[in-house]
């Protein structure tokens, strides 16, 4: 065994290494027993949407092409009643420079740790993100530590993360792969404590500014080519950031009537901190198993307070089958000539079914795309699900179950999303935020209007479900 | 004898965090069966033989101790063969594009 810090007294000190590792005193922002002040605690860190559009453009972040998917939006009005199937865009973000949005979460965390002097940065992730957080570290001279999740019991990689291992080397980061299960944030404060390196976690503020900018360039692109902002955007959900990101950005660029659409992956049936199903997901990202209980309670992240809140600004939450998204990313190469993804093309998927609802001359914008590569890529997925006995077969995405068979569509019209009832969401995020409440502890008018914002309902709605639930 | 691998080489090293049993409470049944274990690459810090423990120094400067499991240890993610029910797919929606005109 390994010498460190005992896991108690390392969880124990968590509040003070993050104090430390983030720079942001968390408890300034209280405001009631529930209540904090989040506007203010994003404020504070003095970055406005321009100030961070420099910042990005200085390490070629950024200002990434909108592409009409003109022969996907044909597809989609072949199978759509006359006169419906939406134009649909996408974002290109595998343009920036590790090869996806993340580095726009990225570039501001890497920023502000090099102007509090801070000798490196440590992120916990297994996705895109440690590419580009390694990425901007390189280019702005700081050292950087990545905690991945990678294999299991058996030692068996999961492919896509075997390749962002290779990616964040491949930028000169130490990476730290671990087998599956929740004590990697254990091993992240080690390192934390250890190093004193910057916490470049996803879900800092500088993390959500950083995605502002691409939902405010979005807007722009899209009222210079088309002459009006979107109608719909659509994003791919996970932790909250890329929702709650890009739908601040919108509104600071005006689109305040653009629908915010949240899309994921639906897993359901598979446990995320299983040594067993961690090879049997497919999917890495933009899954129901980060998107339901990030959605429903934002506060299990890596930081005291998450800058990502998901509820406050989605209008419409929907998931789409592991077999959709792979449909759609084959379609993608063939019909656009753009290979990318395969989990950012979750919203692809979502966007398809979406489109064939609304007018022809509706816009609807997927937000973003992801590089492909060996490993991510849906071959790999699937040769990796083929050789754990996962059914790979033609049929109704209906019939897809997770873990145990995936099913590509026979037909594009198959593809259709399932509507997350947001109802339940906010009465599980207030069961969530009751069953935090030490005993006896009142919810002041502070924390009821808290509450009505976290759930984007109103007072009357919070008070009436937290007198039941109660 | 086994092979002493040169100072300097770029290896992994392996080790265990937390044993079998003695896993975080919220984690489920399979997973507590299961040690979690951590590898990491970096350059050899002294001579050293695979199954050895081994001391690295990694690209940051940190100094790491662990079993030496692998020299030079390759990337083997990949692509894999093509997948039957994906290769079909292109065929079909171009058919149906072409069916409207959209494309030769």
């Amino acid at each position: 065994m390994i010498q460190m810090q005992g896991y108690e007294e390392i969880m124990s000190q968590r509040a003070e290494i993050m104090k430390q590792s983030v720079g942001i005193d968390y408890s300034k922002y209280e405001t009631g027993t529930l209540a904090f002040d989040y506007e203010k605690l994003l404020a504070d860190t003095g970055y406005d949407v321009n100030t961070v559009c420099v910042i990005q453009k200085d390490t070629a972040v950024g200002n990434t092409p909108l592409i009409e998917l003109k022969n996907i939006t044909e597809l989609v009005r072949a199978v759509a009643r006359p006169g419906k199937g939406a134009r649909i865009f996408v974002k290109d973000e595998a343009a920036n420079p590790s090869g996806s949005f993340k580095d726009r979460r990225a570039s501001l965390s890497v920023y502000e740790a090099k102007k509090k002097n801070y000798a490196g940065v440590v992120a916990a992730t297994s996705g895109n993100y440690g590419a580009a957080v390694a990425s901007q570290a390189a280019k702005a001279g700081l050292r950087c530590i990545i905690v991945q999740e990678a294999f299991d019991s058996e030692g068996m990689a999961q492919p896509e993360i075997a390749e962002k291992t290779r990616a964040c080397e491949a930028y000169g980061a130490e990476v730290i792969r671990l087998s599956v299960g929740p004590e990697l944030f254990y091993v992240f404060l080690c390192v934390l404590k250890e190093t004193g390196y910057f916490n470049a976690s996803l879900y800092t503020p500088y993390s959500i500014l950083g995605i502002e900018t691409l939902g405010y360039e979005l807007a722009m692109q899209v009222q210079e080519q088309v002459g009006c902002f979107p109608d719909v955007v659509i994003a791919t959900h996970a932790g909250g950031g890329n929702v709650t990101g890009t739908a601040r950005g919108l509104h600071k660029a005006g689109a305040y009537n653009t629908d915010m659409v949240a899309a994921s992956v639906d897993l359901s049936g598979l446990h995320m901190a299983s040594d067993r199903d961690f090879n049997r997901k497919s999917f890495t990202t933009g899954h129901t198993g980060f998107s339901m209980p990030f959605t429903s309670w934002p506060d299990r992240a890596d930081v005291p307070r998450n800058a990502a809140r998901a509820l406050r600004y989605m209008d419409r939450f929907v998931t789409v089958t592991q077999g959709e998204v792979f449909y759609i990313t084959q379609v993608l190469a063939e019909l656009e000539g753009l290979q990318r993804g395969p989990a950012g093309n979750t919203s692809l998927a979502a966007a398809f079914s979406i489109a064939q609802a609304l007018d022809e001359d509706k816009i609807v914008v997927v937000q973003e795309t992801e590089y492909t590569g060996a490993g991510k890529h849906p071959f790999s997925q699937l040769n990796l699900a083929i050789q754990l006995g996962i059914k790979v077969q033609r049929g109704d995405p209906k019939d897809n179950k997770p873990g145990q068979r995936i099913v590509i569509p026979e037909h594009p019209s198959q593809i259709a999303v399932t509507d997350v009832a947001l109802d339940r969401i906010r009465r599980s995020y207030l069961h969530h935020a009751i069953e935090s409440l030490a005993e006896g502890a009142h919810l002041s008018e502070v924390d009821i209007n808290f509450l009505a914002a976290e759930t984007r309902s109103s007072n009357t709605y919070v008070q009436e479900m937290t007198n039941e639930l109660r | 004898m086994t092979e002493l691998i040169e100072k300097g080489t770029w290896v992994e090293i392996h080790s265990i965090v937390l044993p079998a049993g003695e896993r975080a409470s919220q984690v489920p049944q399979d997973t507590q069966q299961v040690p979690l274990e951590r590898r990491v690459k970096g350059f050899l810090v002294k001579p050293a033989s695979l199954g050895d423990e081994a001391e690295i120094v990694t690209t940051v400067g940190r100094h790491l101790r662990g079993t030496l499991i692998e020299v030079n240890p390759a990337y083997t993610h990949q692509f894999g063969a093509p997948i039957p029910e994906l290769s079909v797919i292109g065929g079909e929606v171009r058919a149906m594009l072409r069916k409207r005109g959209c494309i030769k």
